[in-house]
């Protein structure tokens, strides 16, 4: 689970689980829904090209005047799914969920709205809520926005043990956010991860599918002033 | 390239023979499961299903998340051909025609590699219709995770190749009875099915006589932590651990020349050991890397191969962080779907870290120990253990490091956590 998830709530670990010895329970309850993070509840629907009703828009009556858009692949990426879907028998094109899911969070900034949910619900010709509970159960699935260059550090033991805490205390610092954090010109943003399996290279961090090993805060500055510079996202696909 | 070095040969070897006949040399083999459970795989092909109609899969399981395991990468970055030459090989076993390979979302340059590595192998006649003439059509495809370290579970990672959320099924049914879309499936590991190759080409008796008693054959070793030479090492099966750690061949020793305090010798799930219970064994034999020598004593004074993700520690290591960077992690990674995992894992992070926090009581130490005692044996799948069995071994070799932390909890910040990133000198 991410730190920025707000399905933390819909989440399994967390259920219930507030008495605690200690510190309290990470699964506090966050007022964020679907509805929050998107301006707009239709759709295009992939075969016959027309706007379909989100069943969101049941839930949220006074959002229905928002802006629409058209949520579309470009063809390039499009090709790519009709070929993705094709790998699997006849009536099983639900297993390209998670490789299409990939593809619109490359394509569609970087995170998944409900719109682009419900976009890649009608490509697949399944339910909706069958494209929510799968893309808030992965991690690698952001459901707010995130920044440009997402920073992922690895804090898991091998890490840990070669100062995986000094990369993020050090980024912390010179980005001016805390981890879960984006900065507010909304370039990066920071967060810590469970083992990526670069163990023997570490410490390391990933940006979109770029692995960065071997880690010295040098190499850190250096990494996060190149991303200064650009003007592209990072991108996993 | 790779077939200017002999590869695909096992293929045409394989090709020739009967299905049967493949399935009985990797039973001589002896070859088990890398995956971590280690299992026999010859078995396991034998359980297969065989419904007149049904078509069967083989799934390649490159999850490979288990903190301190990055083997998987290793090979499928390197010879990614061996993995394809395994998978048509093993297919041609057991029937199949269509296999998979799962690789874990963050490994996307990795798939890249391998999908052109198959498309070559398209393009060679090695995958497709008729492949090298045999009349067996075999198509194999790379399917992409999204992190979430559940789905190396078999059944959860069958979940979630079926575009679902990753939770565990109920076994039985054993995935060789209904496994993908409810078909008979064979789940193994990459280094599994790479070892395959070298067992047609040189014969199931010969790779038997590699390694150990039933350790047969080689295993890769991913080591990380306090060592001079992180790495991945491929070793022969019953090497002494104190040569692995020690020698300039393998880690090449401790950093800094410290003293070595503890290893996790086989990922994250498996119990740690304190310095004179992994060189040698209760009784007072040299540890060897094998399945046996390192379960020797059971979890009392041993541990297990696992997948062979080998977290070495130096003296000045506190075992309690290190501890808690995996509860941390079986909480984060805990499916939901049985109570004693998914409490249970938060009560032991929550309570790990109170005790880190200089806030606990000796009392708190007994809770821990009563809640992962609590975990085993009463969940779907074996998460819950692998969540509970790191806790128990720390508390059972290194109680006296919780103790100090509830007694003397101001000096205890004396201790150092970790290597301070530049100059890897203490903190
Ligand atoms: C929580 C959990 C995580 C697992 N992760 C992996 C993994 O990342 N890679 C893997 O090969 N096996 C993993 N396994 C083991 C698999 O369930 C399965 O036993 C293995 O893929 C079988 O292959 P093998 O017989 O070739 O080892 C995991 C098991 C559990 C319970
Ligand atoms: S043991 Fe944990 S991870 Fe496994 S099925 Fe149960 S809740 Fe899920
Ligand atoms: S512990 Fe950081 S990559 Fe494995």
């Amino acid at each position: 689970m991410r730190e920025s998830d707000p399905f933390e709530i819909c989440r399994r670990q967390d259920f219930g689980s507030c008495d605690s010895p200690g510190t309290p329970s990470k699964g506090e309850f966050q007022a964020t829904s679907f509805a929050g993070d998107s301006a707009f509840f239709s759709v295009q629907n992939a075969e016959k090209n027309e706007a379909v009703q989100s069943p969101l828009e049941v839930r949220e009556p006074e959002q229905e005047q928002a802006t629409t858009q058209d949520i579309k692949f470009s063809d390039e990426t499009f090709a790519l799914v009709q070929r993705t879907i094709r790998r699997y028998p006849e009536g099983r094109q639900k297993s390209a969920l998670l490789p299409l899911l990939h593809l619109a969070q490359a394509e569609f900034d970087g995170w998944l709205s409900a719109p682009v949910m419900d976009y890649v619900a009608s490509l697949l010709d399944i339910q909706p809520i069958e494209v929510y509970e799968v893309a808030s159960f992965y991690s690698m699935f952001n459901l707010k926005p995130v920044g440009k260059c997402l920073i992922e550090v690895c804090h898991t033991s091998s890490c840990w043990l070669l100062g995986a805490e000094d990369i993020v205390r050090h980024l912390e610092q010179k980005l001016g956010i805390k981890k879960g954090q984006t900065t507010p010109d909304g370039k990066f943003t920071l967060k810590t991860v469970e083992c990526l399996g670069s163990c023997g290279t570490a410490p390391m961090m990933m940006i979109g599918a770029q692995f960065h090993e071997n880690l010295t805060l040098e190499k850190v500055d250096a990494i996060v002033e190149e991303w200064d510079g650009k003007g592209e996202r990072s991108r996993y696909c | 390239m790779y077939r200017k070095h002999g590869g695909y040969e096992s293929l045409k070897k394989a090709l020739g023979m009967a299905p049967d006949a493949i399935v009985e040399e990797v039973k001589k083999s002896g070859l088990r499961g890398r995956g971590g459970a280690g299992f026999p795989t010859g078995m396991k092909w034998s359980f297969l299903a065989k419904p007149e109609g049904v078509p069967r899969y083989l799934v390649c399981n490159a999850d490979e998340s288990e903190p301190g395991t990055f083997k998987d990468r290793y090979l499928m970055e390197r010879i990614p051909h061996l993995l394809i030459e395994g998978m048509i090989v093993s297919s041609f076993a057991l029937g199949a025609n269509t296999s998979y390979i799962y690789i874990r979302g963050e490994y996307f340059y990795v798939l890249r590699i391998l999908e052109k590595a198959i498309d070559e192998a398209y393009a060679a006649g090695l995958l497709g219709k008729n492949i090298l003439g045999s009349g067996f059509d075999h198509d194999c495809y790379v399917q992409i995770g999204a992190g979430a370290y559940i789905c190396g579970e078999e059944t959860a990672l069958l979940e979630s190749l079926e575009g679902k959320r990753g939770n565990p099924r109920l076994k039985p049914p054993f995935p060789a009875v209904k496994g993908l879309w409810d078909c008979p499936t064979v789940v193994n590991n990459v280094e599994t099915i790479a070892a395959v190759v070298p067992i047609i080409e040189m014969g199931g008796d010969a790779y038997a006589g590699i390694g150990i008693g039933k350790s047969t054959g080689t295993k890769l070793i991913s080591a990380s932590g306090h060592i001079n030479k992180p790495g991945v090492y491929e070793i022969e099966l019953g090497v002494p651990v104190e040569e692995f750690i020690y020698s300039d061949e393998y880690c090449g020793g401790i950093r800094n020349g410290k003293d070595l305090k503890a290893v996790v010798a086989g990922g994250s799930s498996v119990p740690i050991l304190p310095k004179h219970l992994i060189l040698k064994t209760a009784a007072g034999e040299p540890r060897l890397m094998s399945y046996e020598s390192l379960g020797d004593g059971g979890f009392a004074t041993g541990t297990m191969l696992g997948s062979g993700g080998f977290i070495v520690m130096d003296e000045d290591t506190s075992i309690v962080k290190n501890l808690y960077t995996f509860a941390r992690f079986y909480h984060h990674e805990s499916c939901g779907q049985c109570s004693p995992c998914r409490e249970g894992t938060g009560w032991m992070e929550r309570i790990i870290k109170k005790i880190l926090d200089g806030k606990g009581t000796l009392a708190d130490i007994d809770l821990l120990w009563d809640v992962q005692s609590k975990i085993e044996g009463k969940t779907i799948c074996p998460l819950g253990e692998a969540a509970a069995w790191p806790v128990a071994a720390a508390i059972r070799h290194f109680r006296a490091e919780f103790e100090e932390y509830v007694t003397r909890p101001e000096g205890i910040r004396d201790v150092r956590h970790y290597y301070r990133v530049n100059q890897l000198e203490p903190a």
